[in-house]
């Protein structure tokens, strides 16, 4: 397979929108959840599935997904969360290899790019035919063909990033905003000014996080660069940028210092480290969950160019090597059902990618949690990004760019400037590489995508 | 190098310009000594072992190796060796294992010694001290900073003991990337606390063949405690001294969840650099490159306390 397969821009800034809507009409099907999805998939394949997946890594998802969503499944499945290096490492070698144990695989679009272009994921074009009729949202199923013809993966679940506080930071608000106002208007100017304020009378309680495995980078590239710029790469050093990272200076004097060593928010908000925090909504749902009274969550503020938002779409994908193709793809019609999405919500916070309406009864903080991503995707000003599309295993490379900026013009207190035309050279080399186009929100481009 | 049939005394001695030399002249000299005496029996016996390092250890090694002095494509080139070198956490990761390994060493150290000879002293109750100072040893790093974690975290355990009694206000932010030293020292006191028992435990069988005799014998002509540990005790347990060394010094170059754990992003050591080139960056050849450095660091390492601590000293 050649790479012309990324050259056609997959998604349109306009479908995306749509996708991004099919959050909040996901979020509504949440309810049908109730007690344990007690439909049991027919499982034509015998023996073990083993599920190999970039997601759901953390240990308390992990268990909570094989304990109470795969148990309800007819057949052995080994659930294998992987950190992407050993994910597509595993992948390549038993496709070289010739044999394998990996039945099935869960990732983001952005880690079947490789995988795909490389020929080593099955057809699922007929699987998606048979699925189309459960409702997966149309533009997710799109995702999942890169542009082209084939089926690669299967959209599974989705989430995206908002924002949480402790409802003792209220207190701080600025003038003009309350707790129901805060959904809807709240920008980033109003943010910073919030969270000196909690500074001067409380310490540093803002929090980002910004530890090893934290997902800051999201932050710059779907939510900083486009609320201030409305674009990413094509912005990366313009003036637009200055302003975010500069407002990111300001943010980060007032935010607490531990939070290099925060991977997820739930745990410091609970704790009372940190009163306001953006984060994954899989990461925050624990702090909603436990005490729903005390949290309050909302969208992320807007900025001059809109409510920048990154929805993230995650997918099954069956590896060409696979030893049990029907188990797995039995597997795949048993997570897309409607119980088991709305049981995969419930237990993992990862919101439903099929359409419609579905009784019952979530938690309190689940149904916190979903008020605020139909909060973001509903806003007039919503601006949704895509993850990185076509940078195969330079994806990493490409997020440690935004995180070499924050490092040196944050942290280290350097000159943004200086920061950002270093980084920009980087940032263009590992788009060279891969012969990466523009995605969404920067413009489409012809050829591989300029830094700007 | 001079010829080493005619035994120990044809090498040069310890402290000559080429002290390396002297070690592995010496060693080699042995091995021809015992040779002669038990023939190939023992090497037959080492067979096993050797094949079982020679498959798990040598040759990743020798593949690790070949990865760091290649390019992405395969390609043989020191891009990678100079990617590592550019890189802007390498003098700092650099920096970081070679302090920790400085600060945590003696410290562990003079632990294990004190905690070795309680264990040995046959105090009432002396076996449940041993079980006491090796319950660090059956937990993993990551669970050790994590505890340590919860220990220093802004609303941790300390700060709550503190509050309590009435010591601070409000709570002291200890892991703070703006004191790097405090980070140390958390990291420090948690590396202590995990991996002293391991030197422990070898200090204690080293100390459990030392015959009695010999302290008898000093207890003889009036010998006091102290000059029992330091002119009978510290000589004859040399060799459980070296392996201790060289183990914990290795272990100490490949620190990394409980680095991770307590500082985050805040501080980083060679091995977490190597993990980060090879799971987040995806580039297995710096990764290889930053491992071998941690090898040749090793191996250095190893060769130093051969020489500072030789296993036989003549003059015991």
């Amino acid at each position: 397979m050649t790479r012309d397969i990324f050259e056609t821009r997959s998604v349109t800034r306009r479908g995306v929108v749509k996708a991004g809507a099919g959050i909040a009409g996901a979020a509504a099907l949440a309810p049908l959840a109730g007690g344990r999805a007690s439909v049991r998939a027919r499982q034509d394949g015998g023996g073990d599935i083993v599920f190999l997946s970039t997601q759901l890594t953390p240990i308390e998802e992990a268990e909570a997904f094989r304990g109470e969503v795969l148990s309800g499944f007819e057949g052995e499945v080994e659930f294998v969360p992987e950190e992407i290096g050993p994910f597509n490492d595993r992948v390549s070698a038993e496709a070289e290899a010739g044999t394998g144990e990996v039945s099935l695989i869960g990732g983001q679009h952005g880690d079947f790019g490789s995988l795909a272009e490389q020929g080593l994921l099955m057809d699922l074009t007929d699987l998606a035919t048979e699925l189309a009729d459960l409702g997966i949202v149309e533009e997710y199923l799109d995702l999942g063909k890169f542009g082209g013809e084939q089926q690669f993966y299967i959209p599974w679940m989705q989430a995206t990033y908002v924002m949480a506080a402790r409802r003792e930071a209220l207190e701080y608000l600025p003038e003009g905003l309350t707790e129901e106002t805060l959904s809807t208007d709240l920008t980033y100017d109003q943010l910073l000014a919030w969270i000196t304020a909690i500074n001067e009378a409380e310490g540093p309680r803002f929090g980002l996080p910004a530890g090893e495995s934290g997902l800051l980078h999201r932050f710059f590239q779907g939510y900083g660069y486009p609320s201030f710029t409305g674009a990413l790469n094509t912005q990366f050093t313009s003036e637009g940028a200055v302003a975010m990272w500069q407002w990111l200076q300001g943010a980060w004097a007032v935010a607490n210092p531990q939070s290099l060593s925060y991977d997820q928010m739930s745990e410091p908000l609970r704790s009372g480290e940190v009163w306001v925090a953006w984060d994954h909504t899989a990461r925050l749902i624990d702090a909603a969950r436990n005490s729903p009274d005390d949290i309050v969550m909302f969208p992320a503020p807007r900025g001059p160019e809109g409510l920048g938002f990154l929805p993230v779409v995650a997918g099954l994908a069956i590896p060409a090597s696979a030893p049990n193709v029907e188990g797995a793809r039995a597997l795949i019609r048993y997570l897309t059902m409607p119980e088991t999405q709305a049981l995969t919500l419930e237990q993992v916070a990862f919101f439903p990618v099929i359409e419609g309406e579905l009784p019952g009864d979530l938690g309190e903080g689940i149904q916190k949690e979903a008020g605020a991503v139909a909060a973001t995707t509903e806003d007039e000003q919503a601006l949704p990004s895509l993850l990185p599309v076509g940078l195969g295993d330079q994806g990493g490379a490409y997020n440690e760019v935004f995180r070499n900026v924050f490092q040196r013009a944050v942290v280290d207190q350097g000159d943004i400037q200086e920061a950002l035309q270093t980084e920009a050279v980087a940032l263009q080399e590992i788009l060279d590489a891969t012969g990466a186009s523009c995605w969404t929100p920067d413009p489409e481009s012809e050829g591989v995508c300029q830094v700007g | 190098m001079r010829s080493t049939t005619g035994g120990r005394s044809s090498c040069p001695l310890p402290s000559a310009p080429f002290p390396l030399s002297s070690v592995i002249c010496r060693l080699t000299a042995e091995l021809t000594l015992k040779a002669h005496k038990l023939g190939w029996a023992p090497y037959l016996l080492l067979l096993p072992s050797l094949a079982f390092l020679a498959i798990f250890f040598a040759a990743p090694m020798i593949q690790a190796f070949g990865l760091a002095f290649q390019n992405g494509d395969g390609e043989w080139s020191t891009v990678s060796i100079r990617t590592m070198l550019d890189d802007a956490a390498f003098w700092r990761s650099l920096r970081t294992t070679l302090l920790l390994i400085v600060l945590v060493i003696p410290i562990q150290f003079t632990l294990a010694m004190t905690m070795a000879l309680v264990v040995n002293a046959k105090l009432k109750g002396s076996g449940l001290w041993l079980y006491i100072f090796a319950i660090p040893l059956g937990i993993s790093e990551l669970s050790a900073g994590i505890i340590w974690f919860a220990i220093f975290t802004e609303r941790g355990w300390l700060n709550s003991f503190l509050e309590g009694l009435g010591i601070v206000d409000r709570p002291i932010i200890f892991l703070n990337y703006q004191e790097p030293l405090l980070i140390l020292l958390a990291i420090v006191l948690a590396e202590a606390w995990r991996a002293t028992s391991i030197i422990m435990i070898i200090l204690v069988a080293g100390l459990q063949s030392i015959p009695k005799d010999y302290l008898e014998a000093a207890d003889m002509l009036g010998a006091t405690t102290w000059q029992k540990i330091w002119r009978v005790i510290l000589p004859l347990l040399r060799p459980s001294i070296q392996v201790a060394l060289i183990l914990r010094t290795i272990l100490a170059f490949q620190v990394f969840a409980t680095v991770i754990a307590l500082a985050g992003r805040g501080l980083t050591t060679l091995s977490a650099e190597s993990y980060r080139w090879y799971g987040d960056l995806q580039n297995s050849n710096v990764a290889a490159a930053y491992a071998s450095l941690i090898l040749l660091l090793s191996v250095i390492s190893t060769l130093f306390f051969l020489w500072l601590v030789p296993a036989n000293q003549d003059r015991v």
